[in-house]
């Protein structure tokens, strides 16, 4: 089954780290994205530019609308992503519990629909 | 068959089939099928073949294993009749029966594993508390929803919804059937403990109405409990089972004929029932000379500490509070704090307690915790401050939905009113 990751982090103490404990958090997801390379379980992720640089649109009867900022404000921010392939939830979640971020945010895991295509 | 008698024996015998056996029979068919609901519309179906079969037939010589192949086997059956109207039946229907041929009959061997496997899926982390609950009294214990309802004094339609939604839960994440891995078994088996722990507290202390024990709940707890221990004997798991036997042997001491609560001290204690002190105590032994104590193992061992006590005045409370030193660090929570606080109470004096007791109030995590405010008005009335007894147990009073517990209150306030008048005299 394929998972997505989402990572939830507080942006300002990610923000407020020393430059030697951010090298630290770096390198930490260098190794765990490595890890899950290696696995196979592994098939995308990617880190989000900070929340002020978000966008929401929405259409409604035809008028389309822009505002900054995300659609909910949380005191953790979507921070980034893993898409993963991994067996059962329980294997996802072993591999969720690796992703660094997990000591100092929370990581939402949650399965890809798949949709019945037609023969 | 001629005989009307020989039906009527085999038909009972079928009962007594379904009794005994009809939770292990679904859970091996949850693995073979991969789904509850399929498992238990093949299991309904094997048991109806086996009223019809077994009377003409005679008893198969292996009941179960006969009823897990009858189920499976109907259920490809009837996937492959609707597979007429959804074509992706007919894979699935081809790939249970590829399976089938794989393993034959020989599937006894994983019987217990596959309970195993049914009560960690019922009770997993990623499935609300709830759930957890009616999805584990449904399929594990066999109750039916009208049952849990009642016990939980909720509708069946809102237990109903909750197992569906659970059971839908399960097969979107992908909630596997399986026992999990030796690193996360720990974390995991507390689930399934907090799960039991949850139905007996709910069948012991009922949190709300007027009975204060359901005693079928705590019953099936302690069932729950035996199973566990029988599969998988881990210290907590058996630490609970022994905390959970040994609350149980007070039951009928700790209420009156006219159903009003009697506390611990007060309790007539040759109405404890001794077989369940004797095995309770002896799960204690057990779990405590394991690798490492837990909260269960040790809240048991306090407890079998007030069971080793024949009258309330013999009981070791530097024992107790030796105990609850170790159960703070084990489970640093406000409740096991104040019970450590009434034990304190007991061993160097009432004000010692209270001193203990208003400084967790202070922090004001129990301030609406009922029993954290009778047990202070408790300590106030002994060292003779009557008004701040008396407001205690007002405020225990209004947090209180438990009648009987109501009532004892109640008395309390009266008899204190009683004292101060006559003090006055």
């Amino acid at each position: 089954m394929k998972y997505l990751c989402l990572i939830y982090d507080e942006e300002q103490k990610m923000a407020g780290m020393s430059k030697s404990d951010g090298d630290a958090f770096m390198a930490e997801y260098g190794a765990f994205t490595a890890s899950v390379k290696s696995s196979g379980h592994y098939l995308g992720g990617e880190a989000l530019q900070p929340v002020q640089t978000a966008t929401t649109i929405r259409s409604r009867n035809g008028k389309v609308s822009t505002t900054d900022g995300p659609f909910a404000e949380t005191k953790e921010q979507l921070g980034g992503f893993y898409l993963i392939e991994a067996k059962d939830l329980n294997d996802a979640i072993q591999v969720a519990s690796r992703i660094p971020s997990v000591k100092t945010g929370s990581i939402e895991v949650r399965p890809i629909m798949v949709f019945n295509r037609p023969a | 068959m001629g005989s009307g008698e020989a039906v009527e024996q085999v038909r009972a015998a079928v009962d007594a089939v379904y009794r005994a056996d009809s939770r292990r029979v679904l859970a091996t068919l949850i693995r073979l099928l991969g789904d509850f609901d399929r498992a238990e519309e093949a299991m309904h179906e094997a048991f109806a073949a086996a009223v019809e079969q077994w009377p003409r037939d005679g008893m198969p010589a292996n009941p179960r294993a006969w009823l897990v192949s009858t189920g499976r086997f109907k259920s490809i059956t009837t996937m492959r009749k609707r597979a007429r109207f959804d074509a992706s039946l007919n894979e699935l229907a081809e790939r249970l029966e590829a399976a089938a041929r794989e393993t034959g009959g020989h599937d006894e061997d994983s019987v217990d594993d596959d309970r195993l496997r049914l009560i960690f899926t019922c009770c997993h982390p990623a499935l609300t508390p709830d759930a957890r609950i009616a999805l584990t009294l449904r399929e594990v214990c066999g109750l039916t929803t009208e049952e849990i309802a009642s016990a939980f004094f909720t509708s069946p339609s809102t237990v109903a919804q909750r197992i569906v939604r659970a059971k839908a839960k399960i097969r979107d994440a992908g909630i596997p059937y399986q026992v999990p891995a030796l690193a996360d078994l720990a974390e995991r088996l507390d689930s399934v403990l907090h799960v039991v722990y949850l139905v007996f507290n709910e069948g012991y202390f009922a949190s709300s109405g007027e009975s204060l024990t359901r005693h079928d709940l705590s019953g099936e707890a302690i069932r729950l409990g035996r199973l566990l221990i029988e599969l998988l004997p881990e210290p907590e798991a058996i630490g609970l089972l022994a905390l959970m036997l040994l609350h149980e042997s007070r039951r009928a001491a700790r209420t009156s004929a006219d159903g009003e609560l009697i506390l611990l001290a007060d309790q007539d204690r040759s109405r404890w029932n001794g077989d369940q002190i004797a095995e309770g105590s002896a799960l204690v032994e057990r779990a405590l000379t394991m690798r490492r104590l837990g909260p269960y193992t040790l809240q048991a061992a306090i407890a079998a500490v007030h069971a080793g006590a024949a009258v309330a005045a013999a009981t070791d409370w530097p024992q107790i509070v030796a105990l609850y030193d170790i159960l703070v660090r084990a489970d640093p929570a406000p409740i096991v704090e104040l019970n450590r606080a009434a034990a304190v109470a007991m061993r160097d004096g009432p004000l010692a307690g209270l001193t203990l007791i208003d400084a967790i109030l202070a922090r004001g995590e129990l301030a609406d915790y009922g029993h954290a405010h009778s047990a202070r008005a408790d300590l106030c009335r002994r060292l003779g401050r009557t008004d701040e007894a008396r407001a205690s147990y007002r405020r225990a009073l209004a947090l209180t939905r438990q009648e009987p517990e109501r009532r004892f209150l109640e008395r309390r306030l009266q008899e204190l009113a009683f004292h101060s008048r006559g003090a006055g005299h």
